[in-house]
Protein backbone atom coordinates (compact mmCIF):
# COMPACT_ATOMS: atom_id res chain seq x y z
CA UNK A 1 0.00 0.00 0.00
CA UNK A 2 1.35 3.22 -0.60
CA UNK A 3 0.11 7.03 0.27
CA UNK A 4 1.71 10.16 -0.93
CA UNK A 5 1.64 13.56 0.59
CA UNK A 6 -1.41 13.78 1.66
CA UNK A 7 -1.48 17.74 4.17
CA UNK A 8 -2.42 20.09 1.32
CA UNK A 9 -1.16 23.04 3.00
CA UNK A 10 2.47 21.69 3.87
CA UNK A 11 4.38 24.99 5.33
CA UNK A 12 7.43 24.30 2.99
CA UNK A 13 10.54 23.81 5.78
CA UNK A 14 13.11 26.11 5.33
CA UNK A 15 15.81 26.12 7.72
CA UNK A 16 19.33 27.89 7.01
CA UNK A 17 21.92 25.23 5.68
CA UNK A 18 25.89 25.57 5.09
CA UNK A 19 25.25 26.83 1.05
CA UNK A 20 28.44 24.27 0.58
CA UNK A 21 26.76 21.58 1.86
CA UNK A 22 23.57 22.07 0.80
CA UNK A 23 25.05 22.13 -2.71
CA UNK A 24 27.13 19.33 -2.98
CA UNK A 25 23.68 17.65 -1.45
CA UNK A 26 22.12 18.67 -4.51
CA UNK A 27 24.71 17.71 -6.57
CA UNK A 28 24.91 13.91 -5.65
CA UNK A 29 20.82 13.90 -5.79
CA UNK A 30 20.98 15.17 -9.18
CA UNK A 31 23.71 12.11 -9.56
CA UNK A 32 21.00 9.76 -8.42
CA UNK A 33 23.14 8.55 -5.39
CA UNK A 34 21.62 7.64 -2.56
CA UNK A 35 21.55 9.34 0.63
CA UNK A 36 22.52 7.09 3.34
CA UNK A 37 21.77 8.26 7.19
CA UNK A 38 24.74 8.83 8.00
CA UNK A 39 24.98 11.23 5.77
CA UNK A 40 24.62 15.49 5.53
CA UNK A 41 21.26 16.16 4.46
CA UNK A 42 19.19 19.26 4.39
CA UNK A 43 16.69 19.10 7.35
CA UNK A 44 13.67 20.01 5.19
CA UNK A 45 14.45 16.91 3.43
CA UNK A 46 14.37 14.53 6.05
CA UNK A 47 11.68 16.05 7.52
CA UNK A 48 9.99 15.62 3.99
CA UNK A 49 11.18 11.80 3.85
CA UNK A 50 10.01 11.14 8.42
CA UNK A 51 6.28 12.21 6.45
CA UNK A 52 6.45 10.62 3.76
CA UNK A 53 8.05 6.98 5.21
CA UNK A 54 5.70 7.53 8.50
CA UNK A 55 2.48 8.04 6.31
CA UNK A 56 3.69 5.20 4.05
CA UNK A 57 4.30 2.32 7.01
CA UNK A 58 0.68 3.68 9.32
CA UNK A 59 -0.87 3.28 5.71
CA UNK A 60 0.15 -0.20 5.86
CA UNK A 61 -0.59 -1.25 9.68
CA UNK A 62 -4.03 0.37 8.91
CA UNK A 63 -4.58 -0.82 5.98
CA UNK A 64 -4.50 -4.30 7.51
CA UNK A 65 -7.59 -3.64 9.09
CA UNK A 66 -10.12 -3.27 6.01
CA UNK A 67 -9.08 -6.88 4.69
CA UNK A 68 -8.58 -8.39 8.19
CA UNK A 69 -12.30 -7.78 8.53
CA UNK A 70 -12.57 -10.76 5.83
CA UNK A 71 -10.08 -13.46 6.82
CA UNK A 72 -12.36 -14.88 9.17
CA UNK A 73 -14.94 -15.05 6.66
CA UNK A 74 -12.76 -15.59 3.38
CA UNK A 75 -15.03 -18.42 1.51
CA UNK A 76 -12.82 -21.23 1.03
CA UNK A 77 -9.56 -22.69 3.10
CA UNK A 78 -7.07 -21.51 -0.21
CA UNK A 79 -8.85 -18.07 -0.23
CA UNK A 80 -8.32 -17.63 3.78
CA UNK A 81 -4.90 -18.90 3.33
CA UNK A 82 -3.80 -16.35 0.53
CA UNK A 83 -5.64 -13.19 2.43
CA UNK A 84 -3.98 -13.92 5.89
CA UNK A 85 -0.34 -14.48 3.69
CA UNK A 86 -1.50 -10.82 2.20
CA UNK A 87 -2.00 -9.32 5.33
CA UNK A 88 1.15 -10.45 7.15
CA UNK A 89 2.61 -8.75 4.20
CA UNK A 90 1.44 -6.20 5.15
CA UNK A 91 2.45 -5.88 8.60
CA UNK A 92 6.10 -6.99 7.49
CA UNK A 93 5.83 -4.06 5.16
CA UNK A 94 4.81 -1.60 8.00
CA UNK A 95 7.64 -3.08 10.32
CA UNK A 96 10.19 -2.22 7.71
CA UNK A 97 9.21 1.33 6.83
CA UNK A 98 9.09 2.16 10.43
CA UNK A 99 12.81 0.99 10.58
CA UNK A 100 13.82 3.27 7.56
CA UNK A 101 12.12 5.86 8.78
CA UNK A 102 13.76 5.33 12.31
CA UNK A 103 17.22 5.51 10.10
CA UNK A 104 16.39 9.56 10.34
CA UNK A 105 16.01 10.01 13.79
CA UNK A 106 12.24 9.33 14.65
CA UNK A 107 10.91 6.54 16.90
CA UNK A 108 8.67 4.12 16.06
CA UNK A 109 6.33 5.02 19.51
CA UNK A 110 6.94 9.02 18.03
CA UNK A 111 5.37 8.09 15.03
CA UNK A 112 2.55 5.61 16.20
CA UNK A 113 1.86 8.32 18.77
CA UNK A 114 1.68 11.14 15.93
CA UNK A 115 -1.09 8.30 13.66
CA UNK A 116 -3.02 8.31 16.99
CA UNK A 117 -3.48 11.93 17.89
CA UNK A 118 -4.31 12.27 13.96
CA UNK A 119 -0.97 14.54 13.28
CA UNK A 120 0.32 12.13 10.85
CA UNK A 121 -1.72 10.45 7.83
CA UNK A 122 -2.74 7.29 6.27
CA UNK A 123 -3.77 6.63 2.89
CA UNK A 124 -7.38 8.14 2.15
CA UNK A 125 -8.48 4.72 0.65
CA UNK A 126 -8.76 2.87 3.91
CA UNK A 127 -11.16 5.08 5.24
CA UNK A 128 -13.49 3.48 2.86
CA UNK A 129 -15.88 -0.31 4.23
CA UNK A 130 -15.08 -3.54 3.12
CA UNK A 131 -18.41 -4.84 2.54
CA UNK A 132 -18.61 -7.40 0.19
CA UNK A 133 -15.87 -10.43 -0.64
CA UNK A 134 -15.47 -8.38 -3.68
CA UNK A 135 -13.95 -5.56 -1.60
CA UNK A 136 -10.87 -7.66 -1.02
CA UNK A 137 -10.63 -8.76 -4.44
CA UNK A 138 -11.10 -4.79 -5.89
CA UNK A 139 -8.80 -4.07 -3.22
CA UNK A 140 -6.00 -6.35 -4.06
CA UNK A 141 -6.87 -5.06 -8.03
CA UNK A 142 -7.21 -1.51 -8.16
CA UNK A 143 -5.61 -0.63 -4.62
CA UNK A 144 -2.09 -3.04 -4.60
CA UNK A 145 -2.40 -2.12 -8.68
CA UNK A 146 -2.27 1.48 -7.74
CA UNK A 147 -0.03 1.25 -4.80
CA UNK A 148 2.27 -0.85 -7.33
CA UNK A 149 2.65 2.42 -9.92
CA UNK A 150 3.50 4.82 -7.24
CA UNK A 151 6.00 2.50 -5.51
CA UNK A 152 7.89 1.41 -8.40
CA UNK A 153 9.38 4.83 -9.21
CA UNK A 154 10.54 5.07 -5.22
CA UNK A 155 12.68 2.08 -6.18
CA UNK A 156 15.14 4.34 -7.58
CA UNK A 157 13.97 7.30 -4.70
CA UNK A 158 17.14 9.20 -3.67
CA UNK A 159 16.98 7.82 0.07
CA UNK A 160 19.12 4.71 -0.13
CA UNK A 161 16.93 2.80 3.07
CA UNK A 162 13.80 3.72 1.53
CA UNK A 163 14.39 3.02 -2.11
CA UNK A 164 15.44 -0.55 -0.68
CA UNK A 165 12.51 -1.05 1.34
CA UNK A 166 10.73 -0.29 -1.85
CA UNK A 167 12.52 -3.10 -3.49
CA UNK A 168 11.13 -5.86 -1.72
CA UNK A 169 7.49 -4.14 -0.84
CA UNK A 170 7.23 -4.16 -4.59
CA UNK A 171 8.21 -7.84 -5.34
CA UNK A 172 5.25 -8.61 -2.80
CA UNK A 173 2.85 -6.03 -4.10
CA UNK A 174 2.58 -7.41 -7.23
CA UNK A 175 1.71 -10.55 -6.01
CA UNK A 176 -0.76 -8.90 -4.16
CA UNK A 177 -2.40 -7.65 -6.90
CA UNK A 178 -2.85 -10.98 -8.89
CA UNK A 179 -4.38 -12.87 -6.25
CA UNK A 180 -6.92 -9.48 -6.30
CA UNK A 181 -7.66 -9.91 -9.70
CA UNK A 182 -7.95 -13.77 -9.62
CA UNK A 183 -10.80 -13.31 -6.73
CA UNK A 184 -12.42 -10.58 -9.57
CA UNK A 185 -11.98 -13.20 -12.47
CA UNK A 186 -13.58 -15.65 -10.16
CA UNK A 187 -16.45 -13.71 -9.22
CA UNK A 188 -17.24 -12.17 -12.74
CA UNK A 189 -17.25 -15.89 -14.00
CA UNK A 190 -19.45 -16.61 -11.17
CA UNK A 191 -23.09 -16.25 -10.45
CA UNK A 192 -25.38 -13.23 -10.66
CA UNK A 193 -24.78 -12.43 -7.31
CA UNK A 194 -20.88 -12.66 -7.50
CA UNK A 195 -20.85 -10.71 -11.16
CA UNK A 196 -23.31 -8.18 -8.98
CA UNK A 197 -20.65 -8.32 -5.98
CA UNK A 198 -17.94 -7.57 -8.38
CA UNK A 199 -19.50 -4.75 -10.22
CA UNK A 200 -20.50 -2.76 -6.83
CA UNK A 201 -17.02 -3.07 -5.44
CA UNK A 202 -15.97 -1.73 -8.99
CA UNK A 203 -18.14 1.14 -8.41
CA UNK A 204 -17.33 2.40 -4.63
CA UNK A 205 -13.33 1.46 -5.22
CA UNK A 206 -12.56 3.01 -8.27
CA UNK A 207 -12.78 6.78 -7.40
CA UNK A 208 -10.95 6.49 -4.04
CA UNK A 209 -8.07 4.29 -6.04
CA UNK A 210 -7.93 8.00 -8.30
CA UNK A 211 -7.33 9.56 -5.38
CA UNK A 212 -4.30 7.49 -3.87
CA UNK A 213 -2.35 9.09 -5.99
CA UNK A 214 -2.78 12.88 -4.53
CA UNK A 215 -4.26 16.04 -5.42
CA UNK A 216 -3.68 17.18 -9.30
CA UNK A 217 -0.57 18.77 -9.94
CA UNK A 218 -1.49 22.35 -9.86
CA UNK A 219 -2.61 21.93 -6.22
CA UNK A 220 0.78 19.92 -5.16
CA UNK A 221 2.15 22.37 -3.27
CA UNK A 222 5.56 20.49 -2.23
CA UNK A 223 5.63 18.23 -6.01
CA UNK A 224 8.63 20.06 -7.81
CA UNK A 225 11.06 20.20 -4.67
CA UNK A 226 10.21 16.20 -4.01
CA UNK A 227 11.24 15.84 -7.94
CA UNK A 228 14.13 17.55 -7.40
CA UNK A 229 15.47 15.86 -4.24
CA UNK A 230 14.11 11.97 -6.01
CA UNK A 231 11.87 12.13 -2.94
CA UNK A 232 9.08 11.73 -5.68
CA UNK A 233 9.79 11.16 -9.20
CA UNK A 234 6.44 11.30 -11.74
CA UNK A 235 3.74 13.10 -10.49
CA UNK A 236 0.82 12.74 -9.11
CA UNK A 237 -1.09 13.13 -12.33
CA UNK A 238 1.25 11.34 -14.56
CA UNK A 239 1.19 8.26 -12.33
CA UNK A 240 -3.25 8.78 -12.19
CA UNK A 241 -3.33 8.61 -16.01
CA UNK A 242 -0.93 5.49 -16.06
CA UNK A 243 -3.16 4.05 -13.58
CA UNK A 244 -6.40 4.34 -15.84
CA UNK A 245 -4.75 3.63 -19.21
CA UNK A 246 -3.70 0.11 -17.78
CA UNK A 247 -6.78 -0.72 -15.36
CA UNK A 248 -9.15 0.17 -17.82
CA UNK A 249 -8.71 -2.95 -19.98
CA UNK A 250 -8.87 -5.02 -16.91
CA UNK A 251 -12.11 -4.01 -16.11
CA UNK A 252 -12.85 -4.14 -19.84
CA UNK A 253 -11.57 -8.25 -19.56
CA UNK A 254 -13.79 -8.92 -16.07
CA UNK A 255 -16.72 -7.67 -18.50
CA UNK A 256 -17.41 -4.86 -15.42
CA UNK A 257 -17.95 -0.98 -16.14
CA UNK A 258 -15.95 1.13 -14.84
CA UNK A 259 -18.23 3.82 -13.12
CA UNK A 260 -17.10 7.00 -15.29
CA UNK A 261 -19.18 8.31 -18.11
CA UNK A 262 -16.24 10.21 -19.19
CA UNK A 263 -14.06 7.83 -19.77
CA UNK A 264 -12.83 7.02 -23.57
CA UNK A 265 -9.70 5.98 -24.99
CA UNK A 266 -8.23 9.45 -26.88
CA UNK A 267 -6.16 8.39 -29.99
CA UNK A 268 -4.31 11.63 -30.16
CA UNK A 269 -2.95 11.84 -26.82
CA UNK A 270 -2.62 8.21 -26.39
CA UNK A 271 -4.34 7.57 -23.33
CA UNK A 272 -7.95 7.77 -21.43
CA UNK A 273 -9.39 11.10 -21.05
CA UNK A 274 -11.72 10.26 -17.98
CA UNK A 275 -13.76 12.87 -15.27
CA UNK A 276 -12.40 14.86 -12.71
CA UNK A 277 -12.14 13.32 -9.00
CA UNK A 278 -14.50 14.68 -6.54
CA UNK A 279 -11.35 17.15 -5.11
CA UNK A 280 -14.25 17.86 -1.64
CA UNK A 281 -14.74 14.36 -1.05
CA UNK A 282 -10.28 13.71 -1.08
CA UNK A 283 -9.95 16.90 1.28
CA UNK A 284 -12.80 15.33 3.70
CA UNK A 285 -11.32 12.08 3.39
CA UNK A 286 -7.58 13.49 4.46
CA UNK A 287 -9.27 15.87 6.93
CA UNK A 288 -9.83 12.42 8.80
CA UNK A 289 -13.96 12.90 7.29
CA UNK A 290 -14.22 9.58 5.69
CA UNK A 291 -16.78 6.73 6.08
CA UNK A 292 -15.16 4.90 8.46
CA UNK A 293 -12.19 6.87 9.78
CA UNK A 294 -13.46 6.44 13.24
CA UNK A 295 -13.74 3.37 12.96
CA UNK A 296 -9.95 2.71 11.63
CA UNK A 297 -8.35 4.68 13.60
CA UNK A 298 -10.39 3.53 17.43
CA UNK A 299 -9.15 0.20 16.19
CA UNK A 300 -5.25 0.97 16.15
CA UNK A 301 -5.79 3.24 19.31
CA UNK A 302 -7.61 0.28 21.20
CA UNK A 303 -5.24 -2.42 19.82
CA UNK A 304 -2.35 -0.19 21.28
CA UNK A 305 -3.67 0.79 24.20
CA UNK A 306 -5.75 -2.13 25.46
CA UNK A 307 -2.17 -4.01 24.86
CA UNK A 308 0.13 -1.46 26.64
CA UNK A 309 0.53 -4.24 29.39
CA UNK A 310 2.05 -6.75 27.05
CA UNK A 311 4.68 -4.52 25.99
CA UNK A 312 5.03 -3.38 29.65
CA UNK A 313 4.90 -6.67 30.78
CA UNK A 314 7.81 -7.33 28.20
CA UNK A 315 10.17 -4.82 28.38
CA UNK A 316 10.17 -5.23 32.38
CA UNK A 317 10.89 -9.11 31.79
CA UNK A 318 14.01 -7.76 29.32
CA UNK A 319 15.08 -5.66 32.37
CA UNK A 320 14.98 -8.38 34.72
CA UNK A 321 16.13 -10.85 33.09
CA UNK A 322 19.29 -8.49 31.90
CA UNK A 323 19.92 -7.91 35.49
CA UNK A 324 20.14 -11.26 36.03
CA UNK A 325 22.72 -11.65 33.49
CA UNK A 326 24.83 -8.64 34.65
CA UNK A 327 24.78 -9.83 38.46
CA UNK B 1 -18.06 -36.46 2.84
CA UNK B 2 -19.44 -40.08 3.56
CA UNK B 3 -22.62 -40.00 5.21
CA UNK B 4 -23.65 -41.12 8.41
CA UNK B 5 -25.19 -44.42 7.08
CA UNK B 6 -21.61 -45.15 4.63
CA UNK B 7 -19.70 -44.71 7.80
CA UNK B 8 -21.48 -47.13 9.83
CA UNK B 9 -20.48 -50.25 7.31
CA UNK B 10 -16.92 -49.61 7.42
CA UNK B 11 -16.09 -49.02 11.58
CA UNK B 12 -12.20 -48.87 10.60
CA UNK B 13 -12.99 -46.33 8.30
CA UNK B 14 -14.90 -44.61 10.65
CA UNK B 15 -12.11 -44.54 13.36
CA UNK B 16 -9.55 -42.92 10.54
CA UNK B 17 -12.11 -40.41 9.49
CA UNK B 18 -12.80 -39.58 12.56
CA UNK B 19 -9.13 -39.39 13.61
CA UNK B 20 -8.72 -36.85 10.74
CA UNK B 21 -11.23 -34.74 11.43
CA UNK B 22 -9.83 -34.27 14.71
CA UNK B 23 -6.42 -33.18 13.91
CA UNK B 24 -8.10 -30.84 10.97
CA UNK B 25 -10.70 -29.36 13.16
CA UNK B 26 -8.10 -28.39 15.48
CA UNK B 27 -5.84 -26.51 13.01
CA UNK B 28 -8.29 -25.21 11.91
CA UNK B 29 -10.51 -23.69 14.56
CA UNK B 30 -7.38 -22.79 16.04
CA UNK B 31 -5.81 -20.52 13.13
CA UNK B 32 -9.50 -19.63 12.76
CA UNK B 33 -9.27 -17.85 16.47
CA UNK B 34 -5.31 -16.90 15.93
CA UNK B 35 -6.76 -14.85 12.74
CA UNK B 36 -9.28 -12.42 14.54
CA UNK B 37 -6.23 -11.01 15.83
CA UNK B 38 -5.64 -9.71 12.37
CA UNK B 39 -4.22 -5.58 12.74
CA UNK B 40 -5.52 -5.92 16.26
CA UNK B 41 -2.73 -7.81 18.19
CA UNK B 42 0.02 -5.80 20.84
CA UNK B 43 2.79 -4.88 18.43
CA UNK B 44 3.13 -5.32 14.52
CA UNK B 45 5.65 -8.16 15.33
CA UNK B 46 2.89 -10.19 17.32
CA UNK B 47 0.82 -9.58 14.70
CA UNK B 48 3.46 -10.97 12.13
CA UNK B 49 3.56 -14.01 14.43
CA UNK B 50 0.09 -15.08 15.74
CA UNK B 51 -0.52 -14.63 11.55
CA UNK B 52 2.02 -16.57 11.00
CA UNK B 53 1.14 -18.93 13.20
CA UNK B 54 -2.65 -18.90 11.89
CA UNK B 55 -1.33 -19.56 8.47
CA UNK B 56 0.57 -22.91 9.44
CA UNK B 57 -2.29 -24.03 10.88
CA UNK B 58 -5.04 -23.09 8.12
CA UNK B 59 -2.40 -25.00 6.04
CA UNK B 60 -2.07 -28.01 7.70
CA UNK B 61 -5.90 -27.90 8.27
CA UNK B 62 -5.98 -27.70 4.50
CA UNK B 63 -4.09 -31.07 3.97
CA UNK B 64 -6.23 -33.13 6.86
CA UNK B 65 -9.24 -32.03 5.58
CA UNK B 66 -8.39 -32.87 1.59
CA UNK B 67 -7.18 -36.20 2.50
CA UNK B 68 -10.31 -37.18 4.86
CA UNK B 69 -12.81 -36.02 2.05
CA UNK B 70 -11.46 -36.61 -1.55
CA UNK B 71 -9.78 -33.36 -2.16
CA UNK B 72 -12.89 -31.30 -1.04
CA UNK B 73 -11.63 -29.72 2.34
CA UNK B 74 -13.97 -26.81 1.70
CA UNK B 75 -17.04 -28.99 1.89
CA UNK B 76 -15.74 -30.13 6.18
CA UNK B 77 -14.73 -26.82 7.02
CA UNK B 78 -17.92 -24.95 5.60
CA UNK B 79 -20.59 -26.91 5.27
CA UNK B 80 -20.66 -29.16 8.62
CA UNK B 81 -22.35 -27.76 11.88
CA UNK B 82 -21.49 -28.34 15.47
CA UNK B 83 -22.37 -31.64 16.04
CA UNK B 84 -19.98 -32.60 13.64
CA UNK B 85 -16.92 -31.23 14.28
CA UNK B 86 -14.41 -33.01 15.59
CA UNK B 87 -12.14 -30.15 17.31
CA UNK B 88 -11.11 -30.19 21.21
CA UNK B 89 -12.61 -27.21 23.88
CA UNK B 90 -9.49 -25.98 24.04
CA UNK B 91 -9.08 -24.73 20.56
CA UNK B 92 -12.49 -22.96 20.33
CA UNK B 93 -12.14 -20.96 23.59
CA UNK B 94 -12.57 -17.42 22.42
CA UNK B 95 -8.87 -15.23 22.56
CA UNK B 96 -9.51 -13.40 25.58
CA UNK B 97 -6.78 -11.07 26.07
CA UNK B 98 -3.34 -11.37 24.77
CA UNK B 99 -2.78 -13.60 28.41
CA UNK B 100 -5.45 -16.30 26.79
CA UNK B 101 -4.35 -16.20 23.89
CA UNK B 102 -0.92 -17.15 24.87
CA UNK B 103 -2.06 -19.58 27.08
CA UNK B 104 -4.43 -21.63 24.96
CA UNK B 105 -1.35 -22.02 22.55
CA UNK B 106 0.99 -22.92 25.13
CA UNK B 107 -1.67 -25.94 26.43
CA UNK B 108 -2.37 -26.78 22.74
CA UNK B 109 1.04 -26.65 20.38
CA UNK B 110 3.37 -28.42 23.73
CA UNK B 111 0.65 -31.22 23.39
CA UNK B 112 0.50 -31.27 19.20
CA UNK B 113 4.17 -31.25 18.85
CA UNK B 114 4.33 -34.32 21.48
CA UNK B 115 1.78 -35.75 19.49
CA UNK B 116 3.39 -34.89 16.22
CA UNK B 117 6.63 -35.75 16.90
CA UNK B 118 5.67 -39.23 17.33
CA UNK B 119 3.09 -39.13 14.81
CA UNK B 120 5.58 -38.77 12.36
CA UNK B 121 7.02 -41.92 12.73
CA UNK B 122 3.18 -43.47 11.72
CA UNK B 123 2.61 -46.79 9.89
CA UNK B 124 0.23 -44.48 7.91
CA UNK B 125 1.91 -42.82 5.27
CA UNK B 126 -0.17 -39.70 5.40
CA UNK B 127 -0.43 -39.08 8.87
CA UNK B 128 3.82 -39.59 8.98
CA UNK B 129 4.16 -37.13 5.99
CA UNK B 130 1.95 -34.91 7.30
CA UNK B 131 2.99 -34.85 11.14
CA UNK B 132 6.86 -35.20 9.63
CA UNK B 133 6.34 -31.60 7.76
CA UNK B 134 4.07 -29.90 10.64
CA UNK B 135 6.31 -31.07 13.79
CA UNK B 136 8.88 -28.31 12.42
CA UNK B 137 5.85 -25.76 12.35
CA UNK B 138 4.37 -27.04 15.74
CA UNK B 139 7.92 -26.69 17.16
CA UNK B 140 8.19 -22.80 16.43
CA UNK B 141 4.35 -22.20 17.71
CA UNK B 142 5.19 -23.71 21.26
CA UNK B 143 8.46 -22.24 21.19
CA UNK B 144 6.86 -19.07 20.95
CA UNK B 145 4.16 -19.51 23.10
CA UNK B 146 6.77 -20.74 25.97
CA UNK B 147 8.46 -17.50 25.21
CA UNK B 148 5.75 -15.15 25.57
CA UNK B 149 4.44 -17.04 29.18
CA UNK B 150 7.89 -16.93 30.50
CA UNK B 151 7.96 -13.05 29.67
CA UNK B 152 4.26 -12.30 30.85
CA UNK B 153 4.85 -14.25 33.96
CA UNK B 154 7.54 -12.87 35.15
CA UNK B 155 7.03 -9.67 33.39
CA UNK B 156 5.21 -7.07 35.35
CA UNK B 157 2.46 -8.04 38.59
CA UNK B 158 -0.56 -7.18 36.25
CA UNK B 159 0.55 -9.58 33.62
CA UNK B 160 1.46 -12.65 36.29
CA UNK B 161 -2.04 -11.86 37.62
CA UNK B 162 -3.66 -12.06 33.74
CA UNK B 163 -1.30 -15.20 33.43
CA UNK B 164 -3.18 -16.65 36.35
CA UNK B 165 -6.88 -15.62 35.53
CA UNK B 166 -5.99 -17.32 31.67
CA UNK B 167 -4.11 -20.51 33.37
CA UNK B 168 -7.55 -20.75 35.56
CA UNK B 169 -9.76 -20.82 32.39
CA UNK B 170 -8.14 -22.93 30.20
CA UNK B 171 -6.74 -25.97 32.56
CA UNK B 172 -10.17 -27.89 32.72
CA UNK B 173 -9.92 -28.08 29.11
CA UNK B 174 -6.40 -30.43 29.03
CA UNK B 175 -7.59 -33.30 30.17
CA UNK B 176 -9.68 -33.95 27.34
CA UNK B 177 -6.49 -33.82 25.27
CA UNK B 178 -5.19 -37.05 26.55
CA UNK B 179 -8.89 -38.87 26.70
CA UNK B 180 -8.78 -42.16 24.92
CA UNK B 181 -12.26 -43.50 23.51
CA UNK B 182 -13.72 -46.06 21.14
CA UNK B 183 -11.99 -43.72 17.84
CA UNK B 184 -8.54 -43.40 19.74
CA UNK B 185 -8.19 -46.95 21.07
CA UNK B 186 -8.72 -48.76 17.65
CA UNK B 187 -6.54 -46.56 16.23
CA UNK B 188 -3.74 -47.33 19.02
CA UNK B 189 -4.84 -50.81 18.01
CA UNK B 190 -3.90 -50.41 14.53
CA UNK B 191 -0.55 -48.75 15.58
CA UNK B 192 -0.89 -46.25 13.77
CA UNK B 193 -1.31 -43.56 16.32
CA UNK B 194 0.19 -42.62 19.71
CA UNK B 195 -1.33 -43.43 22.66
CA UNK B 196 -1.85 -39.70 23.88
CA UNK B 197 -1.96 -41.01 27.60
CA UNK B 198 1.98 -42.29 26.70
CA UNK B 199 3.21 -38.19 26.80
CA UNK B 200 0.89 -36.85 29.30
CA UNK B 201 3.63 -37.19 32.08
CA UNK B 202 6.11 -35.33 29.69
CA UNK B 203 3.38 -33.45 28.49
CA UNK B 204 3.14 -31.99 32.60
CA UNK B 205 6.44 -31.65 32.99
CA UNK B 206 7.10 -29.85 30.36
CA UNK B 207 4.39 -27.35 31.07
CA UNK B 208 5.24 -27.36 34.36
CA UNK B 209 8.92 -26.22 33.75
CA UNK B 210 7.82 -23.35 31.65
CA UNK B 211 5.59 -21.89 33.97
CA UNK B 212 8.30 -22.41 36.41
CA UNK B 213 10.21 -20.09 34.49
CA UNK B 214 7.51 -17.90 34.42
CA UNK B 215 7.63 -17.79 37.97
CA UNK B 216 3.84 -19.16 37.69
CA UNK B 217 2.41 -22.02 39.93
CA UNK B 218 0.95 -25.20 38.18
CA UNK B 219 -2.63 -24.85 38.08
CA UNK B 220 -4.56 -27.29 40.64
CA UNK B 221 -6.37 -29.52 38.64
CA UNK B 222 -10.11 -28.85 37.54
CA UNK B 223 -13.11 -31.28 36.60
CA UNK B 224 -12.40 -32.23 32.94
CA UNK B 225 -14.63 -30.63 30.69
CA UNK B 226 -14.82 -32.74 27.84
CA UNK B 227 -17.43 -33.56 24.74
CA UNK B 228 -15.22 -32.04 21.58
CA UNK B 229 -14.55 -35.03 19.89
CA UNK B 230 -17.80 -36.31 20.65
CA UNK B 231 -19.68 -33.05 18.82
CA UNK B 232 -20.12 -31.59 22.14
CA UNK B 233 -18.93 -27.64 21.97
CA UNK B 234 -18.81 -24.90 23.95
CA UNK B 235 -21.74 -22.13 22.93
CA UNK B 236 -18.56 -20.18 21.64
CA UNK B 237 -17.87 -22.70 18.39
CA UNK B 238 -21.22 -21.65 16.77
CA UNK B 239 -20.45 -18.35 16.52
CA UNK B 240 -17.01 -18.65 15.06
CA UNK B 241 -18.54 -21.42 12.53
CA UNK B 242 -21.93 -18.65 12.08
CA UNK B 243 -18.78 -16.35 11.13
CA UNK B 244 -16.74 -18.57 8.93
CA UNK B 245 -19.29 -20.54 7.21
CA UNK B 246 -21.49 -17.69 5.83
CA UNK B 247 -20.04 -16.87 2.16
CA UNK B 248 -20.55 -20.53 1.35
CA UNK B 249 -23.79 -21.45 2.88
CA UNK B 250 -25.54 -17.77 1.88
CA UNK B 251 -24.10 -18.23 -1.93
CA UNK B 252 -24.20 -22.40 -2.05
CA UNK B 253 -23.81 -22.65 -5.80
CA UNK B 254 -21.29 -20.16 -5.95
CA UNK B 255 -17.39 -21.10 -6.56
CA UNK B 256 -15.05 -18.69 -5.17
Amino acid sequence: MYTTELSKNVQPIETPEDPALLEAFEARVAADEFIEPKDWMPEAYRKTLVRQISQHAHSEIVGMLPEGNWITRAPSLRRKAILLAKVQDEAGHGLYLYCAAETLGTSREEMIEALHSGKAKYSTIFNYPTLTWADIGAIGWLVDGAAIMNQVPLQRTSYGPYARAMVRVCKEESFHQRQGYEIMIALANGTAAQKRMAQDALNRWWWPSLMMFGPPDDNSPNTERSMRWRIKRETNDELRQKFVDITKPQADFLGLTVPDPELKWNDEKGGHDFGEVDWDEFYAVVRGEGPVAKERITARREAWENNTWVREAAAAHAAKKQAREAA
Amino acid sequence: MPAADELAADPLEDAYYDYLLRLGDDALILGQRLSEWCGHAPSVEVDLSLANMALDLIGQATHILNNANNGDGDELAFKRDVLDFRNCLLVEQPNGDFARTIVRQLLYSTWQHLLFQQLAESRDPFLSAIAAKAVKEVAYHRELASEWTVRLGDGTDESAARMRDALDWCWRFVPELFEVDETLEEMIARQTVPDPRSFEREYRAAIGDVLAEAKLEMPADQRPILGGRRGHHSEHLGHLLAAMQYLPRTYPDAVW
